[in-house]
């Protein structure tokens, strides 16, 4: 049976998911790939990790999606939407998560300095299902743009999905499930 | 001669783009459901059927079978007997533009994510073009068309090594494998790895990633390329990085090897990988 979690609020649960378990994801997670990370990342440096900027959207407590959708059809809410490589977030992702952030879903290994970070602030990785768009697409029940509207695809957009399915890659220990898979353990 | 219309050309390009993108191509959806039989790990066999299921939905929604919409190739074969003829006589109606045409129309109809930007300024272009266009002219009085899809999650994991003449199969094969190796989960697996050998640098990349628009039937004749083949697929499947890269018996789902003579001092190796979503379409007109 895949665990059901309702998002932002179950982000204090995180630490009782492991790595390896499947997970439907209920509720609000944020967009954001390379260019979008790129600019977060500035505002923080101006600002310090304590402020805030105009324009800027508050991620702390909240989780990140990786993915830059389609264009919508007419009548429809958003095109194919599935996870993009993490591993080009990795230079960024460690500031996230010390300004707050606790979530990411992605697809593919993170470096072992996130892998750090997720474990010091008891964050989690999930993974989503490389090459599903239309999978998530129907996940997918509303779609409101949040910032850097000039981005297009990779603007910040604010999704409410419905048994979005993900899997467990990094629990809130650090423990690493492609790293465990490498090993053979499991 | 035979005279084609830059019209047809371009109407014929967007409907490969919005085609390629929403319907799988048989082929390949006949490999991924072979590939769901062989796994026996809980993980892996749900991975196969989210990617089958995926490919269900797309097609049933005809929307796009994964977000990243990639960038386009077009191989185009023009036979000697045909003639381009142009709506209007300007230089905005030759082949190429109306390639491009069908292309920015695909992508705004299809409603296709545009991916294409300036490699430095990274402007997006908003229309996905350019396209990638090869051309060859053959005997005939028939165009074919060969579009094919490239996401980057996948294309960021190539790699060429113009290696020593002296390099034998045996390091052929260990760059093959290593590549997929490094690859790891990133270009969404199970893949299809395409290798060109001989040439030079740019052929050899050409050769690696046109072998990986699947024939029913393999080109391949020599038997020592079949058997370097079916080795280096035997070694990627050894290597449990599996469907998504969550462990698994199906880490590529063929490995596709092109040859061209080379020069007597080199020995060009590429190779270019496709996720599982290996997008083409192929048309004659």
């Amino acid at each position: 049976m895949d665990t059901k979690i309702c998002l932002p609020f179950d982000v204090e649960k995180f630490c009782e998911l492991k790595v390896g378990q499947k997970v439907l994801i209920n509720g609000i997670i944020y967009t954001a790939r390379d260019q979008a990370h790129k600019r977060i990342v500035d505002s923080i440096k101006k600002v310090g990790l304590k402020g805030k900027t105009k324009n800027f959207f508050d991620f702390r407590n909240q989780v990140i999606y990786y993915t830059g959708a389609t264009p919508a059809k007419p009548g429809k809410i958003i095109g194919a939407a599935g996870p993009t490589t993490s591993y080009r977030m990795d230079v960024f992702t460690p500031l996230l998560l010390k300004y707050g952030l606790k979530g990411m879903i992605g697809k593919g290994e993170r470096s072992i300095a996130v892998r750090e970070e997720i474990k010091k602030h008891r964050a989690i990785y999930f993974i989503a299902y490389g090459g599903c768009g239309a999978l998530y697409s129907k996940c997918i029940i509303k779609n409101d743009l949040v910032a850097y509207p000039d981005l297009g695809c990779e603007a910040i957009y604010r999704l409410e999905v419905e048994k979005f399915p993900v899997i467990v890659g990094i629990d809130t220990k650090g423990n690493d499930l492609y790293e465990i898979i490498r090993r053979g353990k499991k | 001669m035979r005279q084609i219309n830059t019209d047809v050309i371009t109407e014929t390009v967007k409907n490969l783009c919005i085609e390629a993108n929403y319907f799988l191509s048989p082929r390949v959806l006949k490999l991924l459901k072979n590939a769901y039989k062989t796994e026996r790990e809980n993980l892996s066999k749900q991975v196969f059927s989210r990617i089958i299921e995926n490919c269900k939905i797309a097609s049933k929604l005809k929307i796009p079978l994964c977000q990243d919409t990639g960038m386009v190739l077009v191989f185009i074969r023009i036979g000697a007997q045909v003639k381009i003829q142009h709506k209007r006589n300007d230089a905005e109606t030759d082949l190429e533009a109306a390639i491009q045409e069908g292309v920015r129309r695909g992508y705004k109809e299809g409603y296709l994510r545009k991916s294409v930007v300036d490699p430095l300024t990274r402007e997006n272009t908003q229309d996905n073009t350019p396209a990638i266009i090869y051309t060859r002219n053959v005997p005939g009085d028939k165009i074919k068309i060969t579009l094919s899809i490239k996401g980057f999650g996948c294309e960021n994991m190539g790699k060429v090594k113009m290696f020593s003449p002296a390099a034998g199969n045996g390091e052929i094969k260990k760059f093959v494998v290593e590549t997929v190796k490094k690859a790891g989960a990133n270009p969404c697996p199970p893949i299809m790895v395409g290798v060109g050998i001989g040439g030079t640098m740019d052929k050899a990349v050409l050769m690696a990633k046109r072998s990986l628009v699947l024939r029913t039937k393999s080109l391949v004749k020599n038997k020592k390329i079949k058997e370097l083949e079916r080795e280096c697929l035997e070694e990627i499947n050894k290597l449990n990085i599996g469907p998504a890269g969550l462990g698994g018996k199906v880490t590529a789902l063929g490995v596709y090897i092109k040859t061209y003579p080379t020069h007597i001092a080199g020995l060009p190796v590429a190779v270019n990988i496709s996720c599982w979503a290996n997008r083409y379409r192929e048309i004659e007109i």
